[in-house]
């Protein structure tokens, strides 16, 4: 039930032509298939910078599209339906909006390379095994030529061959955000192949001096920067999740009705049928919260960060449900490789984990209803 | 300035002129204003608050003028909704006619027939009951019974209905009768309209485990209905039931649903379960419980906001009234579960003591037929599946 303007419809259509059509799910089989570490295909940056998609959430005078994360979500969902790997939510969305909150030199250097599908920048917030954004042990000290970076990151997305970290260091109580090279001395940037085939690395912080000038923002403005960033990059990330089941229940219902056994169309029985329904239905509803919580942040309205906390846990709620009801109901053959559905469930876990779970999310809300 | 903002302004100091200050106070149930020749106002306020308004036609926003409504197009029937709300304004009136029957009657309705009855809903002059259901007829409804025998210049309708909302209260019944006996289920069954003050018509109230009783057994015997009371053919009654059926069910799932009793959980728990040293809830298990609703709620909330834009932009529903009806009704069902758990022995209480003893409790029993009215949650998955998902048989 998506209510669409001209100009979100034309966005919807493109990106699921593009993306069904040169990067469907078979590219992604077969580039997994290839082993190779980065996880996706280079092309696809330049691709998707073509189509204005690097620059969306970039002003015009950094060559940005600036055309708003409701439709940032629309080319996401597009992504998670065809399984395509590409450095759009850690680059286009996190990277984008840090440098675009926190405005200055960096946003002028690096946001037009961002928007013209030059530099990938990848985010290198966490640290330990779950989403903790407040708890940052790696410091920032300052020194006479720069900043001296230490600690250590882990679960960077796409921080395998990226032209730049950004990287989350504490000074005392202040929060810093450093434009990192990873070609810096002290840095090293370990790859990881993840369980959904993407990249993630982990990053080693070992006296790395870093000039002024990589400095992004500090204290006030750099958690301004990194809070909006996570509004944003939580959205869009469920708005991809949200994409993933779909996929992940569509095919499951194309089995139900093709299906053979007992004699009958397995999708007579009812006992399925209603287990499909409830999934349709919250599949429907998270869309509508999803589109909801886009929509809060393109207005700037204050209950954005709570939709879009809400959104990022309905999201994995429901892209559990659907990878889960669409293995079981596949049977045996939904446990094979050959079949799409493991591809959605790995995503789907993934996902789940990036950028906070649902608990991490409803336990933020319950706070602040005052519980 | 645009139109609409025109809209706007004349419409916030509309409300400003007209809306008496006790029609801005949180309502109950005791406080809804059903209209009909029965209908006792609880206050002058009230009266005059339907009036008023019917006067605009703003008791029907969206319907045509020329039937009592107020012509309003989408766009300002959201301004007059979100002026309503941003000063607390209670609905002027609520009925079965506007939700039910007067959408079914814009559709299938003759000339005269919108002529006659909808003036008479948008006025809040007569109030209408369904009468649907049979004792041999629930989920399967158009196995329906009840006669409707063709004597010339009238039907004698004899029969029995049963979960007639409000039937004792109500002035005038849409009723589905069996009157082509020789046609298939479906086919067999036409939608009649009577003044149930008509000889032969009885009702007797049902006795619910929440101790009200909001439903009635309607009894028809040889009840002569004229013959231009039939709305649409004969044999279209199932056709236009089903219409209505789906408006019911926009209703009923509708998140300002008017028979879900709507309540501030959140704080209420907090209230009573208090907090821990970390202003925590202090009951962790019920902690997550209430945080898993927050969040389906949140996404209910959006849904019904994002499905009246897709009306508003002039879609019809249909089939995904569905999705709507067993959202909201599982939803309800599961906020009045955690308002009870919450308020433990406190809300076990029937009688006595404060003034609102017991309602929690009675809430709570009456959500649990939210879905099993209008038709059954299981009901609603077998529309979805058949008529959305396209699942075979």
């Amino acid at each position: 039930m998506e209510i669409l303007n001209e100009d979100l419809g034309m966005v919807a259509e493109s990106a699921a032509g593009l993306l069904s059509q040169s990067h469907p799910i078979t590219a992604f089989r077969a580039l997994r298939d290839s082993g190779a570490a980065l996880g996706y295909d280079k092309a696809i940056v330049g691709e998707m910078a073509e189509m204005g998609w690097m620059g969306i959430a970039l002003p015009e005078d950094v060559d940005g599209a600036d055309f708003g994360f409701r439709a940032a979500g629309l080319i996401a969902e597009e992504m998670g339906k065809n399984l395509t790997a590409g450095p759009f939510l850690s680059t286009a969305i996190l990277a984008a909006t840090v440098l675009r909150t926190a405005g200055g030199d960096t946003l002028a250097q690096w946001g037009p390379r961002i928007a013209g599908g030059d530099a990938v920048i990848a985010l290198a917030l966490e640290e330990g095994v779950k989403h903790r954004p407040n708890r940052i042990a790696t410091t920032a000290t300052k020194a006479a030529d720069g900043t001296t970076l230490n600690g250590r990151k882990s679960f960077v997305v796409d921080g395998v061959d990226a032209d730049r970290l950004i990287v989350a260091a504490k000074d005392g109580d202040a929060l810093v955000l450093a434009l990192v090279d990873p070609q810096t001395k002290g840095v090293s940037v370990t790859s990881q192949v993840m369980l959904d085939h993407r990249n993630t690395a982990v990053v080693s912080l070992d006296d790395a001096l870093v000039p002024a000038e990589a400095i992004i923002a500090e204290g006030d403005a750099a958690q301004a920067a990194l809070d909006a960033t996570l509004r944003a990059g939580r959205a869009v990330a469920a708005a991809e999740q949200l994409g993933n089941a779909k996929a992940a229940a569509e095919q499951t219902f194309e089995y139900l009705r093709t299906r053979k056994q007992f004699g009958v169309l397995i999708g007579m029985f009812q006992a399925l049928q209603h287990r499909a329904a409830d999934l349709y239905c919250e599949l429907e509803q998270t869309s509508s919260l999803v589109a909801e919580a886009l929509n809060a942040l393109d207005q700037g309205r204050d209950d954005a960060e709570a939709l879009s906390r809400a959104a990022k846990a309905k999201a994995a709620r429901v892209g559990r449900q659907a990878t889960e009801e669409g293995v079981q109901m596949h049977g045996g053959i939904g446990m094979t490789d050959e079949m799409d559905l493991g591809l959605f469930m790995k995503r789907d876990r993934a996902l789940s984990e990036f950028l906070g779970d649902a608990g991490h999310h409803t336990e933020w809300l319950l706070k602040q209803r005052g519980i | 300035m645009t139109d609409l903002e025109t809209f706007r302004e004349e419409t916030r100091n509309w409300l400003k002129a007209n809306c008496p200050p006790e029609m801005r106070e949180p309502m109950g149930e005791d406080d809804i204003c059903w209209g009909g020749r029965k209908f006792e106002f609880s206050s002058p306020a009230q009266k005059q608050w339907l009036e008023v308004n019917a006067e605009r036609g703003w008791t029907v926003p969206a319907w045509p003028k020329a039937y009592g409504g107020g012509g309003l197009s989408g766009p300002e029937q959201k301004v007059l909704a979100e002026e309503m709300k941003r000063i607390n304004a209670r609905p002027p009136l609520q009925s079965f006619g506007i939700w039910m029957l007067g959408p079914a009657l814009l559709h299938f309705g003759s000339e005269e027939q919108k002529r006659h009855y909808l003036p008479q809903i948008a006025r809040g002059e007569i109030r209408w009951c369904q009468g649907y259901s049979e004792p041999g007829a629930g989920s399967d409804l158009a196995s329906l019974q009840t006669k409707g025998v063709d004597k010339g210049d009238h039907f004698e309708v004899t029969g029995q209905k049963i979960w007639t909302s409000y039937a004792d209260k109500a002035d005038w019944i849409f009723c589905l009768v069996r009157t082509e006996p020789d046609e298939k289920k479906h086919t067999g069954i036409s939608f009649l309209l009577f003044d149930m003050e008509t000889e032969g018509v009885s009702t007797k109230p049902i006795k619910l485990i929440s101790g009200a009783s909001p439903f009635c057994e309607t009894f028809f015997d040889a009840v002569k209905v004229p013959s231009e009371q039939i709305v649409g053919e004969r044999g279209q009654g199932w056709t236009i039931a089903k219409y209505l059926l789906t408006h019911e069910r926009e209703m009923i799932g509708g998140s300002d649903s008017a028979i879900f009793a709507k309540s501030d959980l959140i704080s209420d728990a907090a209230q009573a379960i208090g907090l821990d040293d970390a202003g925590r809830l202090d009951d962790p298990m019920m902690r997550a419980e209430l945080g898993e609703f927050i969040v389906d709620e949140m996404a209910f909330d959006a849904h019904v906001a994002m499905t009246r834009a897709y009306m508003r932009a002039g879609n019809e529903l249909g089939a995904r009234s569905a999705e709507l009806k067993y959202l909201g009704t599982e939803l309800n069902k599961q906020r009045q579960s955690l308002r009870v758990a919450a308020g433990g022995a406190d809300d076990l209480v029937w009688e006595g003591g404060s003034n609102d003893a017991g309602q929690a409790a009675k809430d709570w029993l009456r959500s649990k037929a939210n879905s099993i009215e209008g038709g059954t949650s299981e009901v609603m998955l077998s529309i979805l599946s058949k008529a959305i998902l396209k699942m075979p048989g």
